[in-house]
């Protein structure tokens, strides 16, 4: 029990450490991944099942796959920016900040008058933190929380798409040029927007991306609309 | 293990994010520190739940789960709206709320 104690707790803290230092968001990310499921199996130790299943489901699932499609679209930026740009003051105040909240924090837990912090805890049967159980707390004592926290996920989901969808539609240079013969396939768009047609053409794989600003221009004119369709392939007998 | 060790990890991890939050610029990273804080407010939640024995403590660290999950949502949300509008994904440069 101690030693799994202190593994877990050493690799949480571990990576919230990775977190903090880390230069590259992505590896940030992975870190942080580290520590939710290290932080699962402590959640464990305190046998809390379904939280820390749904922590591993929720966060270190879903969350973090949010997280790591943000991180790719966004980027790190193409330049790596100096960790520690604020000045050494500011770092300093930071970090005497943090060691002041723990040593405030320490104080308040050593100094506490819960004597039950010292001991194991309570005496609990087996089916304390099984989904049977939090789902009966969660359906009938905390009904009207559980309903607040639904609507609040709704109005997150509605406030992200309003947030980050496109407005306007697309840019006059995204649009694809109307077919005139009506072949839809055909309509050539500008170079490097992810077409099936570039994916088959193997570009980034075989060929080089073209550059969307040089070869945009270039490529619709020697597209023309009638470009011949590939021939069928065979199917193999 | 008491369940004092528990909370002194719970308040580390806390005193990290907070940290993180105060010297990182990347506002990606800004979320992931206090995605940290939350956390480790989630560690002391269930620690004093198994302190006193009910599971009152596990229903509020969920419904922390739910409200990181906005917060994230939205979060991300911002950073990828600034992006669109080609401004600096950095937190220092950003301080007019005006679009």
């Amino acid at each position: 029990m101690a030693f799994f104690f202190f593994l877990f707790a050493i690799i949480a803290l571990a990576g919230a450490v990775g977190v903090v230092v880390l230069r590259n968001p992505f590896y940030c990310v992975l870190a942080l991944v580290v520590h939710l499921i290290a932080l699962a199996l402590l959640f464990l130790l305190l046998e809390a099942q379904f939280v820390a299943a749904a922590q591993i489901v929720v966060y270190a699932g879903a969350v973090m796959v949010l997280y790591v499609f943000v991180v790719a679209y966004v980027g790190g930026g193409d330049k790596p920016r100096p960790l520690w740009r604020a000045s050494a003051k500011q770092r300093a105040l930071a970090v005497g900040f943090g060691v002041a909240l723990f040593i405030e924090l320490a104080i308040a837990l050593l100094g506490t008058g819960l004597q039950a912090l010292s001991t194991h805890g309570a005496h609990v049967g087996l089916d304390y933190g099984s989904p049977g159980t939090i789902g009966a707390q969660l359906l009938t004592t905390y009904l009207f929380p559980f309903e607040v926290a639904s609507f609040l996920l709704l109005a997150a989901a509605v406030g992200a798409v309003a947030l980050a969808g496109r407005r306007g539609g697309l840019e006059d240079d995204d649009l694809p040029v109307a077919p005139e013969h009506g072949d839809f396939v055909a309509a050539p768009r500008s170079a490097a927007t992810g077409t099936m047609a570039e994916g088959v053409a193997g570009y980034g794989i075989t060929t080089p991306m073209p550059d969307p600003q040089q070869d945009d221009r270039e490529l619709r004119e020697t597209e023309p609309f009638e470009r011949p369709l590939p021939e069928t392939v065979e199917p193999p007998a | 293990m008491n369940v004092n060790w528990f909370l002194i990890v719970s308040a580390l991890i806390f005193c990290l994010g907070a940290v993180g939050v105060l010297v990182r610029r990347n506002p990606l990273v800004v979320l992931l520190c206090l995605e940290l804080m939350l956390n480790a407010g989630n560690l002391a939640l269930i620690g004093f739940s198994r302190m006193w024995g009910g599971t009152d403590g596990q229903i509020f660290a969920i419904v922390v789960m739910v409200v990181a999950a906005c917060e994230v949502t939205i979060g991300l949300g911002i950073v990828v709206a600034l992006f669109r509008r080609r401004l600096p994904i950095d937190v220092d440069e950003l301080r007019e709320l005006q679009g």
